[in-house]
């Protein structure tokens, strides 16, 4: 056998093993395009590329370690006086925000309404982004054994990121919304419209396809999940209405938005468990209404007197 | 045979490279023309010890990369074991090439090669830019004097 394929190479031994492999090829590709069972195999072999992947991200974490490390000392007071003023600024808002949550659990209390369902999130790093321009994925380093799921919502600071569509041990891939493939169910905020975002290709556009002329959305209209889907929870940011074009005699318009999150340039993500509470959340929740319940009591009874 | 068995670790970290060189993060403006590492590797390979480095290898490096990607489960093996086989079957003749024909030869193989993930994507329905097509090609192209340079420095040492 090996004397045969030695004497005689040029034979069709090649031809015939690539149409085999052709074969098997198309196999697996409409297998994959049908239906889902290749999906454990694909996590076995992912598993196998992961560390690839870390391999491929150390050099680049060295590189960054190396250049925060050795910032120049101006840089680094530069750097001091604006995380200052960027400090000062927040903790304004963050102020005005405890004063408003404060109120917010108040007024449930008073309303005797369950707090507002928190979710458990967990950050996640971004080991590797899709080396294809037309495929928004990313590589995030949770996967099943952190809990990751597939269909989990993933946010950053911004706003809504993507979904995971490939949950594997050690780490998952991220759809981002920006994907063509990707439609997600929103509600503009102003006026409680429900529509759908498509992703178009780009990192700063989303598509509302399915929106009639006379559909109440203006240009700078906030978009949020409307939590219909079910895979995100109701209520984050997903971007901002950015165009709206109504041609009288196209049934639908056009409108455009731009995200919320920073799609082109996250560093992290964030994982969403819905209706897990944070259990750290939770407490502090309860230690804030207690003393809001005290307060009126105690108000009550400064009345009385 | 353990001449032979020490031999095949070089090639085997060549092709690790490529793999790593194809997923390695790029900045945005970079993206669209990174080389096919893993193809321009490939034909080097099955030109230079093409009974030992063929269509099954070729197949192989594939679906890892369809997995690195995330792409559709076949489709960069498809196309990688097809351009190798055209690669094998002519490689007597590649072989005598001088260098400038050898790299029109790479820009066709090439050409084929995203020709081939095209058409996977159209019927699967996925359009996207033309130039995501053209940018590979075009670099992988510029790209081959110096790869099969660097290759070749491999390949004496392997087989000397």
């Amino acid at each position: 056998m090996a004397e045969h394929a030695q004497r005689s190479f040029s034979t069709p031994a090649p031809g015939l093993r690539f149409l085999l492999l052709a074969g098997l090829s198309l196999f697996l590709l409409i297998a994959d395009q049908r239906s889902d069972w290749l999906d454990t195999a694909r996590k076995t072999i992912g598993a196998a590329v992961y560390p690839m992947r870390v391999a491929v991200d150390a050099p680049i974490s060295l590189w960054r370690w190396v250049g925060e490390s050795t910032a120049s000392r101006n840089e680094l007071l530069l750097d001091l006086s604006r995380l200052e003023t960027e400090r000062l600024i927040t903790q304004a808002r963050l102020q005005r925000y405890s004063a408003l949550e404060a109120e917010n659990a108040r007024l449930r209390a008073m309303l005797e309404a369950r707090s507002r369902m928190r979710e458990r999130v967990q950050v996640a790093e971004i080991l590797s982004v899709s080396s294809n321009p037309f495929r928004h994925v990313l590589v995030v380093d949770k996967g099943t054994r952190d809990g990751a799921f597939e269909g989990q919502a993933t946010i950053d600071a911004q706003g809504v990121v993507g979904q995971i569509i490939e949950a594997g041990l050690l780490s998952s891939q991220v759809m981002l919304i920006s994907d063509p493939d990707h439609a997600l169910p929103v509600q503009v905020n102003r006026s409680g419209l429900r529509t759908i975002a498509v992703g178009t290709g780009k990192y700063d556009r989303l598509e509302l396809p399915f929106l009639p002329n006379n559909a109440d959305i203006e240009e700078g209209d906030l978009l949020v999940t409307s939590g219909l889907g079910g895979a995100f929870p109701p209520g984050y940011p997903v971007g901002t209405v950015d165009s709206v074009t109504r041609v009288p005699q196209n049934p639908f318009a056009e409108v455009t938005a731009k995200p919320a999150a920073e799609l082109g340039q996250v560093r992290e993500v964030m994982l969403i468990w819905p209706g897990e509470a944070e259990s750290e959340a939770g407490r502090r929740d309860a230690a804030a209404a207690e003393p809001d319940r005290a307060a009126p009591a105690a108000a009550a009874a400064a009345d009385d007197e | 045979m353990s001449s032979r068995r020490d031999s095949r670790l070089p090639v085997l970290g060549c092709f690790v490279a490529a793999l790593l060189l194809s997923i390695v993060p790029l900045p945005e403006w970079a993206a669209p023309y990174r080389p096919d590492w893993v193809a321009l590797t490939l034909i080097y390979w099955s030109i230079a010890l093409p009974r030992r480095y063929s269509v099954g290898t070729a197949w192989l490096l594939g679906i890892v990369l369809d997995i690195a990607y995330g792409t559709l489960l076949g489709q960069h093996a498809l196309a990688l074991s097809f351009i190798t086989y055209l690669t094998v079957k002519f490689h007597l003749q590649l072989r005598v090439f001088p260098i400038s024909q050898m790299t029109l030869t790479v820009l066709a193989l090439l050409a084929v090669y995203q020709f081939i993930l095209f058409w996977i994507n159209g019927v699967a329905g996925i359009y996207p830019e033309l130039v995501i097509y053209w940018g590979p090609v075009a670099a992988g192209t510029l790209l081959w004097p110096i790869v099969s340079l660097a290759l070749s420095g491999v390949r004496y040492r392997v087989t000397s």
